[in-house]
């Protein structure tokens, strides 16, 4: 029987095992490297709103409080997108024919909700509480960043398990005095925070905090 | 009734789980499964590699008052069943109700429930609802209807409403009835009918018999020390049954002076199985047995023939029993009972100087009481007659459950308009011309009493979600009152007594659910011997009926086809047979031997009349020469949304073989088996305990002579690490349960409150043959002693939380372990689906997702506005089992901490706990001793199931006490375990 396969056959097969072994751990490591990225996860990339609002300008510039809109944080898991009523107590007044607000306008005529999209989107089997965090001495910035800065609102960063552990097992870094929860602008540096002072002063443990069950149900 | 392999493919399936109903794929070669497996893997790597989809924020325009998004609502309201009210709390998230409760303040439930209320929220949501008026099948609009009606109405002001008729359910809604008071008003000729197929027609005609009036019984059953049951279930059935629980396992405590349950019924129930001594007998019979305890007692009754040596032992102990226990006994009758026997309980309460102390007479709840069978049978001899001009149906399905002899569908084709006013598009619904849509309780306003006659209003939860109407709406639009809001009927007739809703007692009562200092008045009569001796000669039962009886029961959980698209109440096992999905006859262990005959063998049942063919269930308990089959099943509703209904299928109608004469029993019938089987899908198979002794019990007398503990079982080895790795040093609650079996009545509210609660899926007939149902809580059911006269033992099982958790050991993912706070969790996007955990537990309390119950499912976005926010939904291939409650001990840790403050004892209630209409179940801190569950688990009856083990488990029970007579003991205590298996 004549031979099947000629010689460079064998530098072919060598080739193809080397590139498979090279291939395999790099298609792997792309899709980790993949799944982090700012294009998968959504971080730092302002999706369209149907409004442009900026934070930069009302947070920021005109300094109004984080909880004139977000009136749920201090009392609700969630901290709530205003009801179109609440835009309205200024921009009845204010900016009445800007075209960047027909919507909210047309919103409070035709009794039809505006239709955000979600910036901030934490995995469906984690729940979060807003209030138990801002009564215990975690600031807005701390999740948020420095929305104060941004015309357009973007998640900082990417919201997976490991952001949320890196302070459930060492809070004490990301804890503010009671009266700085929204102050956008503090930072620990500035503001000679003692850690184990505010550690003692919210009773915080954090043995109990990294449980299955703090986040998951 | 349908073969086999049909039924198997009918209704089993919740609608839309994604379980392929057409047979598999062909079968592929090598080469295409290769290629099919490549390009399956690509695809399913490209998915992943997709941003998720961005999620959209939809705030108010304008934020109502109160409300906090994210927070629940809690509202009182009133569920009707029956006609009588239900005082409920029903939570709600952002308008959606998501968790219906008993309210605390009100008499029907006391803060608990039990599984049709907690079920009522299905209801709402069901998508088999009705969803829009039809005029002769054509859907059309309300406006169209609107016009139809004032044409009628023009039309009936010229006779003076000659021929016009109203059918309800018996009424005490005050509103309704005043409503319908002032319909006749306008239309003086009309007519107002009452039916309902489970009404209390006999404890109506018994106390008319009795005392000249109708005249309701309120019981005080905690100042009891006897209770006597003539038939019946008082734990399960009537208005009063949550608040009888209550007051009857107050006082089921082990010490001196518990009360001692005397039972006689013609098929288990739950009462039966709470009982220290149930006698099991034929219906009619119990007639005779009444009467024998009545001359033991000294009344000059009737004399009772033939009885047996056994009956006559029981019946004299019993006696005796009520006798020594005078002005501290009670004597109940069930409504299957003929009238005379209610009237003779009436009797021997009187003669036992019961009322004042354990019962107190009543005016009526009802706003016209009245047998309700003499109502609709003057309804359709009118029908046949041709006198009904126009018939307006609300909430019922006569042509469905009225008795066969009345023939009311035909009666129906002989009245000019009918119009139905329904939640479902049912038998009536499709002969009559109009059909309307109604609204649920939950999307309604509208008021009713409860048992002892407080009133409670209802006011809507939600919207509503279909184009319906209220039920208080037909008669104002007849009236030519329409437009009018229901909430201004009610607002309207409350105005006197409550000043309207601007006025603050309106606003109390809506707050509170109930309208203080609205009972009925007691009523100070006297029975009168003569009469009632009068009925009892005239009432059959007295010579020996021909065998068999064909006895006709109310489904424990379907009732009388209500709830017959309800998902969660036809696959919720009903409490003694744990049959799912279906009915069938009810069969004693020694009449299925004679016939040669077993579970699910199809038999036929004539009675000359109608015949019917339903499978055989054997059930230990059921009488001799007797066969019970359930009613509201095989129940034809054409679906409001798309697909089958839920409802076909499922069962076999009974109501053909009922008559105007036999309504809860019918001798003269055949019985054969057909010579085939038809598949019934049950969640216990296996009865004994087998010497494992998951259920203690004990005797009173064992317990007050210092035997004070539970037995033990036997020592085992244990590879477990000791001590316990369980930390319980840290400075955190260690949470426990403690389930009082004492005090459980088996009746599955647990389990119904836990599926509401937690999110927990229907899977469908198929699936629960297959073993496969998701209940986290089950309620075994064992028996001890004789086959024919066994005791009954319940056992709610949740998972145990053991402390040296098998499942942990043996989790290829570290999916289920242990938290500080001792709880054995679930983090279900780690399980991958071994399944190695639940085949390690010996309690099997774990669930699996076996197909995709959740999603995909017809009619999935309607259906998901019932599920609770804070409780994952779990998807295929995911393990899931009790979490105690998690969402609700977070939301307790939560905030405790918001408010700086340890968690307080009672701060959690579980699901179930809230549930349990007689306070089974504790729940708290085991770490701190003077918790309500650690001062349980300190009771010197508390054991561990299956201890032997080392598990360790958190949950623990309370061992079962009888408190037989001492004169029965010798024959009836610890009997082997012989039962059938």
């Amino acid at each position: 029987m004549p031979q099947l396969f000629p010689r460079w056959s064998n530098s072919v097969a060598r080739l193809a095992f080397a590139t498979l072994l090279l291939c395999v751990p790099a298609v792997v490591a792309g899709l980790m490297l993949h799944v982090r990225s700012d294009w998968f996860t959504g971080a730092g990339i302002a999706p369209v709103q149907p409004v442009p609002f900026s934070h930069a300008h009302h947070s920021g510039k005109l300094g109004i409080d984080c909880r004139y809109c977000h009136t749920g944080v201090e009392s609700s898991p969630v901290a709530g997108i205003p009801p179109t009523r609440t835009c309205m107590t200024c921009h009845s007044q204010l900016w009445t024919e800007a075209e960047a607000l027909a919507p909210v306008r047309e919103s409070m005529a035709s009794g039809q909700s505006l239709r955000w999209t979600r910036v901030t989107d934490l995995a469906d089997y984690a729940y979060f509480d807003h209030a138990v965090h801002v009564h215990n001495g975690v600031g807005c910035a701390s999740c948020h960043g420095a929305v104060q800065t941004m015309p357009l609102t973007m998640a900082p960063h990417a919201f997976h398990m490991g952001f949320c552990l890196d302070c459930h097992r060492d809070p004490g870094p990301n804890l503010r005095p009671p009266a700085r929860i929204t102050d956008m602008d503090w930072s620990p540096v500035d503001g000679a925070a003692d850690t184990r002072a505010l550690l003692a002063h919210y009773d915080i443990r954090s043995e109990r905090l990294d449980d299955c069950s703090i986040c998951h149900r | 009734m349908t073969d086999t392999n049909e039924g198997k493919r009918r209704g089993e399936l919740w609608r839309g789980t994604t379980t392929p109903r057409a047979p598999l794929a062909p079968p592929t070669d090598r080469r295409t499964f290769l290629k099919l497996a490549g390009w399956s893997a690509l695809a399913g790597g490209a998915a992943a590699c997709t941003p998720r989809s961005p999620e959209e924020l939809v705030p108010y325009v304008d934020m109502p008052e109160h409300v906090v998004p994210g927070r629940p609502t809690y509202y009182a309201t009133t569920l009707l069943r029956e006609g009588y009210g239900y005082g409920a709390i029903v939570e709600t998230r952002e308008g959606r109700p998501i968790k219906i409760d008993g309210n605390p303040g009100h008499p029907a439930t006391l803060g608990a429930s039990d599984a049709v209320l907690q079920a009522e929220l299905m209801q709402l949501y069901d998508p088999d609802r009705s969803r829009t008026p039809l005029h002769d099948g054509t859907p059309r609009s309300l406006d169209a209807l609107a016009a139809d009606l004032a044409t009628l109405r023009e039309r009936l002001l010229k006779s003076g409403g000659r021929g016009l008729r109203v059918l309800t359910p018996p009424v005490t809604s005050p509103t309704q009835a005043a409503r319908l008071g002032a319909l006749l008003d306008s239309f003086p000729e009309a007519r107002w009918h009452q039916w309902h197929a489970l009404a209390r027609d006999a404890a109506i005609t018994g106390s008319r018999i009795a005392f000249g009036r109708a005249v309701d019984i309120t019981t005080r059953m905690d100042r009891a020390d006897v209770i006597v049951q003539l038939d019946g279930d008082f734990l399960a059935e009537g208005p009063a049954h949550l608040a009888h629980a209550a007051d009857f396992s107050s006082r089921r405590r082990p010490g001196p002076g518990m009360l001692r349950l005397w039972v006689m019924e013609s098929t288990p129930g739950l009462a039966g199985a709470a009982a220290d001594h149930t006698l099991v007998v034929p219906q009619p019979r119990v007639v005779r047995l009444a009467l024998a305890l009545a001359a033991e007692l000294g009344l000059a009754v009737p004399a009772a023939e033939g009885l047996s040596p056994r009956e006559r032992r029981w019946v004299a102990a019993c006696a005796r029993d009520l006798a020594e226990h005078r002005g501290r006994a009670l004597v109940l009758a069930g409504d299957p009972q003929p009238p005379a026997v209610h009237a003779l309980a009436h009797w021997l309460n009187a003669a036992l100087d019961a009322p004042g102390r354990t019962l107190e007479w009543r005016d009526p709840a009802l706003a016209r009481p009245e047998p309700v069978i003499e109502s609709l049978t003057a309804l359709a001899e009118d029908m046949h007659r041709g006198e009904v001009d126009a018939l307006v149906v609300i909430d019922g399905d006569p042509a469905y459950d009225a008795p066969a002899d009345l023939r009311f569908a035909e009666g129906l084709e002989r009245v000019s308009t009918v119009i139905h006013h329904g939640l479902y598009v049912d038998a009536t619904a499709r002969r009559a011309d109009w059909h309307v849509p109604l609204a649920h309780d939950l999307e309604s306003w509208g008021d009713a009493r409860a048992f002892d006659g407080s009133v409670s209003l209802q006011q809507p939860l939600v919207e509503p979600l279909h184009a319906s109407l209220p039920r208080l709406a037909l008669p104002e639009m007849l009236m030519g009152r329409w437009p009018r809001s229901d909430r201004e009927v009610v607002a309207a007739h409350w105005e006197a007594r409550l000043g309207g809703e601007s006025a603050e007692p309106w606003k109390a009562a809506l707050r509170a659910g109930i309208v203080a200092g609205t009972a009925s008045s007691s009523v100070d009569v006297v029975p009168r011997p003569s009469a009632i001796r009068d009925a009892l000669a005239e009432t059959p039962g007295n010579a020996d009926a021909p065998a068999p009886v064909l006895q006709f029961r109310a489904d424990p959980h379907v009732s009388d086809g209500r709830y017959a698209s309800n998902a969660w109440l036809q696959e919720l096992p009903r409490p003694l047979t744990k049959l799912t999905w279906d009915n069938a006859l009810l069969i004693s262990p020694a009449m299925a031997e004679r016939m040669g005959i077993g579970d699910e063998e199809v038999l036929r049942v004539s009675t000359g009349q109608a015949t019917i063919e339903a499978p055989a269930w054997v059930l230990p308990g059921m009488p001799d020469e007797a066969l019970t089959i359930w009613l509201g099943h095989g129940r034809a509703i054409r679906s409001g949304g798309e697909g089958d209904s839920l409802a076909d299928g499922v069962g076999v109608d009974a109501y053909p073989l009922r008559t105007t004469g036999a309504l809860f029993a019918r001798t003269g019938i055949d019985v054969e088996p057909v010579g085939r089987r038809y598949a019934l899908a049950a969640t216990q198979h296996h009865h004994r305990m087998e010497g494992r002794e998951p259920v203690r019990r004990m005797t009173l007398a064992e317990v007050l002579d210092g035997r004070d503990h539970a037995p033990q079982g036997d020592e085992h080895p244990s590879l477990y690490p000791e001590p316990v790795p369980a930390p319980f040093d840290v400075d955190a609650p260690q949470w426990g349960m403690a389930v009082d079996l004492n005090a459980c009545t088996g009746c599955m509210a647990c389990t119904a409150a836990c599926q509401a609660e937690n999110n927990i899926p229907v899977v469908g007939k198929r699936q629960v043959r297959a073993g496969r149902e998701m209940h986290w809580i089950r309620v075994d059911r064992y028996y001890e002693g004789d086959a024919d006269a066994p005791r009954t033992l319940f056992q709610p099982v949740p998972c145990q939380h053991c402390e040296n958790a098998p499942c942990e050991y043996v989790c290829p993912t570290g999916a289920t372990q242990h938290d500080s706070e001792g709880l054995n969790v679930m983090v279900y996007n780690r399980c991958i689906g071994t399944r190695d955990c639940s085949q390690n537990c010996p309690y099997k309390v774990r669930r699996f997702n076996f197909v995709e119950y959740n999603y995909g499912a017809q009619e999935a976005e309607l259906l998901s506005a019932l599920r609770n926010p804070d409780v994952t939904v779990r998807s295929r291939g995911v393990m899931e089992k009790c979490t105690y409650c998690i969402q609700r001990i977070s939301r307790a840790r939560r905030q405790a901490k918001i408010e700086d403050r340890p968690i307080a004892d009672g701060d959690v209630v579980t699901a179930c706990q809230q549930a349990c209409p007689t306070g089974a179940i504790v729940f708290g801190d085991v770490s701190d001793p003077e918790s309500a569950v650690s001062r349980a688990k300190n009771h010197p009856l508390d054991y561990a199931l299956l201890a032997e083990l080392n598990t360790r488990p958190r949950t623990t029970y309370r061992a079962r006490v009888r408190n037989p007579h001492p004169d029965l003991e010798e024959n009836d205590s610890s009997g082997g375990d012989k039962a059938h298996g």
